[in-house]
């Protein structure tokens, strides 16, 4: 367990021919011109180097730490700053990103994150201030958030938006407690959400740590909620209905208004999982569908990069039943054009002095003001493109999907493309397939071809599912090269290929164990700094 | 349009592919009435990069600069210097435009970071196991607290009264819904923290205590009683730390029995963003309650040619495949923070980071007994990292008001915090940092030996 390599893992040599993929004689190393192999950050560092000179400790005896000055070691590691820039370099070449190519991921939206956006959040007056600092000296980063809020709002066609939440789930989470503040405030204790089956794993997630009953609703054959299943279920204790839409079967749910006022109609609110708003916004208004919360992904429509799992964020837009009892903090101009930035400290005499005390905020979701270094970015987005742009947006989107869908059905199954266009993104199955070919396997072998796959297994409704999201921010040029290579791996799955199950040959790493790793978990290194017979994390069980 | 690649005549084309006549055809399913047709009402038409970029300058110069002035203010988030280096790796673009490593062969950068800022997290928190971080420390000590409640089937939670206020309203708000109960306090302005007090609130009932190390007022106390309580009575110790450079100082929460350790990530490599985004640190002591954990995780493993790789793990206990029998309702981390974290605490190391951490107390103490001698200040404290009290005797919201008019930023006052709590308004925050220079000191000193006067 001791040595530098604890998993026993060595530099692979590959022979020369013998899989018949590699041309050329194998490497000494095992690496690849260009690509050498970088072990942890444990395996190069030492716990004497650091990267940045501080002065060493003085020796003065000034301790006011109580007497639990630190005794043993941490057990970190540091490296030099040539060596660190040298690490993080070489692991960024093992990751694909959307400035890499086309990151058709579903549901996800990778478009391109302009860098304009990443220069004005770096702006000391937006980077280098304090979340804490009197508010008179953060009026500029209050506009900000006001002027986005605004621009939200309109966008949506509804009445407020609590800014705070982190990511789109704490959005969704957001939304469900105003909703349960907004029935609470009633005086009415309802205790079921309705989830249609198609929704976001979050969705009923959401539902269930707000407290409500999950029940699900069907789709129609057709890919959309069965309207009249939902309406048979509707009654006094359902508190609400999640929706997506356009929903994850790439489709615009044509029902909403229906299914909206049924629900208004027994005394419910619906939330509208916003995640896919890039695909209408500027050509649809939610708030005029009769949503009365949805949260926005600002990373999704408005760009904000998503830096490999995160920082997200989800301001929740909500409609005027809903946004007397959004959380704090909250920004509001009053009439004389001054942005005030709503705490505890305020909240019921601002809500007395200008809403007649018709604010009840729910509580505080977050210790600060939500994700700042993401609100200028979206608003740099927003400003950018204007009424013109986020238009276009929506129709590019739109267009370079439906593209992508009927430059590929006739060699893929696409479960609903009688269903009607589709919006953003496009869904096809591993129907046809040979074998056990799997879309896992198709998957695997874009890789090969040079792309970051589509969405896998998502949507659940469809068997085999495979959603590609292009985004507005990819040439006709860069689709036909990405649909040229998909078809040739496609046919290859109907052909039988085989050699799509060992696939992919060519990317970083072949395929990983994932079985291996749930039943085992090693989640830290469990090198040198481990105590002495220590036992390997072994769970009992398995996954 | 600068950002849109398509043409016109692209776009015709694509249509005649679609079989479409007109853009119009492919939003056939909404609703005629619900269309948006004519501009978006008052949103001006499409800007320049440079009229955009002037537009958000005018807005950022209307801020004071935490780095243009004399800067005292912590609770909860803290100015440090970050080495340029930081900057630059996260702004690779393969870090930086990738999404979460759903295809883990082609995303080995991001999951063999996640695994080494896993490491460097559990280390520094004294733990077997951390996550791959959450939205900030507010949220990650919620989570801990509904994690608490699964692990003990036990509803109560004990708070300290020295936990930042904020973090308490958040559980408390999430709480209510649950049907959990949040046992809160507010702080007794006193030189050490009331562990007596805390102890004698834990019951058979109490899934977990919540204490802040160091804490709201900057005190720093031994936890190994707390935590002795809590296990006695089957209830876990949750440890929030907010300033993770204090770890390279002293003693680990896990040394002292903490269970759960959660925290506030920004000081390294982060920045102070008006708040956001941040990064929630998450770790566990005993790998046994690895799958009450919220979050992401990324372990070990191999791929087809034996080679070490790295995917995302134990995902059944996410909400994806859970569902609402999910641990938790996140679904995403803070990965682009957690990797400035991890470069930063790599370019530290050991030796840096203690070296840090002792530069900071070395200022926060030269602070204290400046402020000392300020005549109508107390300090509060025998104890402190890099961030005290003091009492100024009379309202400290004012004070620091009046001093940030004077250019001076001079810490958060406690009645930002608890508005409501009278007895707390003539208490004020104040931190150091490595980029505190001994001038700011002195200026501060002598602004409020002005003010107070």
């Amino acid at each position: 367990m001791n040595a530098p390599n604890a998993s026993g893992w060595k530099p692979a040599m590959v022979p020369a021919g013998e899989d018949g993929l590699h041309n050329g004689p194998a490497t000494t190393t095992g690496n690849r011109a260009l690509m050498l192999e970088e072990p942890l950050l444990f395996e190069i560092g030492h716990a004497e180097t650091t990267g940045v000179d501080l002065p060493e400790n003085s020796g003065e005896s000034s301790s006011r730490l109580g007497g639990l000055d630190r005794s043993e070691p941490i057990g970190l590691v540091g490296l030099t700053e040539p060596e660190t820039v040298r690490h993080y370099t070489r692991l960024s070449r093992q990751n694909y990103g959307i400035d890499l190519g086309l990151f058709p991921l579903g549901s996800c939206t990778m478009k391109h994150n302009p860098r304009l956006n990443e220069k004005v959040a770096r702006m000391p007056g937006f980077a280098d201030i304090h979340p804490l600092q009197p508010v008179a000296t953060v009026r500029g980063a209050l506009e900000v958030i006001n002027e986005l809020a605004f621009w939200l709002i309109d966008l949506t066609g509804m009445h407020g938006v609590a800014m705070s939440p982190k990511a789109g789930a704490h959005g969704e989470l957001c939304g469900i407690l105003c909703i349960r503040a907004a029935l609470e405030a009633r005086g009415d204790a309802r205790e079921v959400i309705l989830v249609p089956e198609s929704a976001h794993g979050t969705n009923p997630a959401t539902a269930a740590f707000a407290g409500y009953k999950v029940e699900d609703i069907p789709a129609t054959p057709e890919g959309r909620v069965d309207l009249d299943a939902l309406k048979k279920r509707l009654g006094p204790d359902v508190a609400g209905v999640m929706i997506t839409n356009p929903n994850t079967c790439g489709l615009f749910e044509r029902d909403m208004k229906a299914i909206s006022d049924a629900v208004h109609e027994a005394g419910g609110f619906v939330y509208c999982d916003g995640a896919n708003f890039n695909a209408i916004v500027g050509k649809v208004r939610p708030g005029d569908l009769g949503v009365d919360a949805m949260h926005i992904n600002l990373h999704k429509t408005f760009s904000t990069p998503h830096g490999g799992g995160g920082p997200g964020s989800g301001p929740v837009v909500l409609s005027e039943a809903l946004s007397p009892f959004g959380p704090l903090p909250y920004t509001a101009r009053t009439k004389d054009g001054v942005v005030h930035l709503i705490e505890e400290e305020d909240a019921e005499r601002f809500s007395q002095e200008h809403f007649d005390g018709r604010m009840q905020h729910f509580g505080r979701m977050t210790a600060f003001h939500g994700q700042m270094g993401m609100f200028t970015r979206a608003l740099s987005y927003i400003l950018s493109h204007g009424a013109d742009g986020l238009k276009q947006v929506a129709e590019d989107a739109v267009l370079n999907a439906n593209y992508v869908l009927r430059s590929l059905e006739d060699v893929l199954d696409a479960p609903f493309g009688k269903s009607g266009p589709c919006m953003h993104e496009a869904l096809f199955s591993d129907r046809g397939f040979t074998g056990d070919l799997s879309t896992l396997d198709l998957a695997k072998g874009l890789i090969d071809e040079g792309y970051h796959p589509m969405t896998v297994y998502f949507p659940l409704v469809v068997h085999g599912a495979m959603l590609v999201e292009p985004t507005e921010t990819e040439s006709k040029a860069a689709l036909d090269q990405f649909i040229t290579a998909f078809r040739s791996v496609a046919e290859r799955a109907k052909a039988g290929d085989e050699s799509l199950k060992e696939a992919p040959y060519y990317a970083p790493r072949r395929r990983l164990d994932e079985t291996q790793a749930a039943r085992k978990p090693m989640l830290a290194w469990q090198g040198e700094t481990a105590p002495a017979g220590k036992p390997t994390m072994t769970e009992q069980g398995g996954s | 349009m600068r950002y849109l690649p398509l043409t016109d005549t692209d776009r015709s084309e694509m249509l005649s592919v679609v079989g479409a006549s007109s853009i119009d055809d492919l939003f056939v399913d909404v609703p005629k009435e619900a269309r948006l047709d004519g501009p978006i009402r008052d949103l001006p038409m499409h800007a320049s990069e440079m009229a955009v970029e002037k537009h958000m300058r005018a807005r950022a110069a209307k801020n004071l600069v935490a780095g243009d002035v004399p800067f005292f203010l912590g609770a909860g988030a803290y100015r440090h210097h970050v080495p340029a280096s930081v900057d630059h790796i996260i702004q690779r673009g393969e870090f930086l435009t990738a999404y979460t490593p759903y295809q883990p062969e082609i995303a080995q950068g991001t999951l063999q970071m996640l695994f080494e800022f896993q490491t460097q997290v559990a280390k520094l928190y004294g733990c077997e196991v951390a996550n791959a971080s959450m939205y900030d420390g507010s949220t990650a000590c919620w989570e801990a607290i509904s994690m608490a409640s699964r692990v003990t089937k036990r509803n109560r939670a004990v708070l300290s009264g020295a936990l930042h206020p904020h973090y308490s309203e958040v559980a408390k708000t999430m709480a209510k819904y649950l049907g959990l109960e949040i046992a809160d306090a507010q702080p007794a302005i006193q030189a050490a923290p009331d562990n007596a007090g805390l102890t004698s609130r834990i019951d058979e009932n109490t899934s977990c205590v919540v204490v802040q190390y160091p804490d709201i007022l900057g005190r720093i106390a031994d936890l190994t009683e707390i935590a002795e309580a809590a296990h006695a009575k089957g209830a876990l110790l949750i440890v929030v730390n907010t300033e993770p450079v204090a770890l390279g100082a002293i003693k680990s929460p896990g040394e002292m029995g903490a269970d759960i350790v959660v925290g506030e990530g920004q000081s390294l490599g982060v920045g102070l963003q008006f708040g956001g985004p941040y990064l929630g640190l998450f770790a566990v002591r005993d790998k046994k309650h690895v799958r009450q954990m919220p979050g992401r995780l990324c372990g070990e493993t191999v791929d087809a040619e034996g080679k070490r790789g790295f995917v995302l793990t134990l995902s059944t206990r996410e909400q994806h495949i859970r569902r609402e029998k999910a641990t938790s309702n996140i679904c995403t981390n803070s990965g682009l923070c957690a990797l400035a974290f991890s470069v930063h605490m790599t370019l530290l190391g050991e030796v840096g980071l203690r070296r840090l951490a002792a530069e900071n107390h070395r200022l926060a103490c030269l602070t204290a007994d400046r402020l000392a001698k300020v005549p109508g200040v107390t300090v509060l404290n025998d104890t402190f990292f890099n961030e005290f009290t003091i009492q100024v005797g009379q309202d400290a919201r004012e004070i620091v008001r009046t001093l940030a008019d004077k250019g001076v930023l001079a810490g958060v006052s406690l009645g930002r915090l608890y508005p409501d709590v009278e007895r707390l308004s003539d208490a004020l925050i104040v931190a150091t940092t490595e980029t505190t220079s001994e001038d700011d000191i002195e200026a501060l000193g002598s602004a409020l030996e002005e003010v107070l006067a």
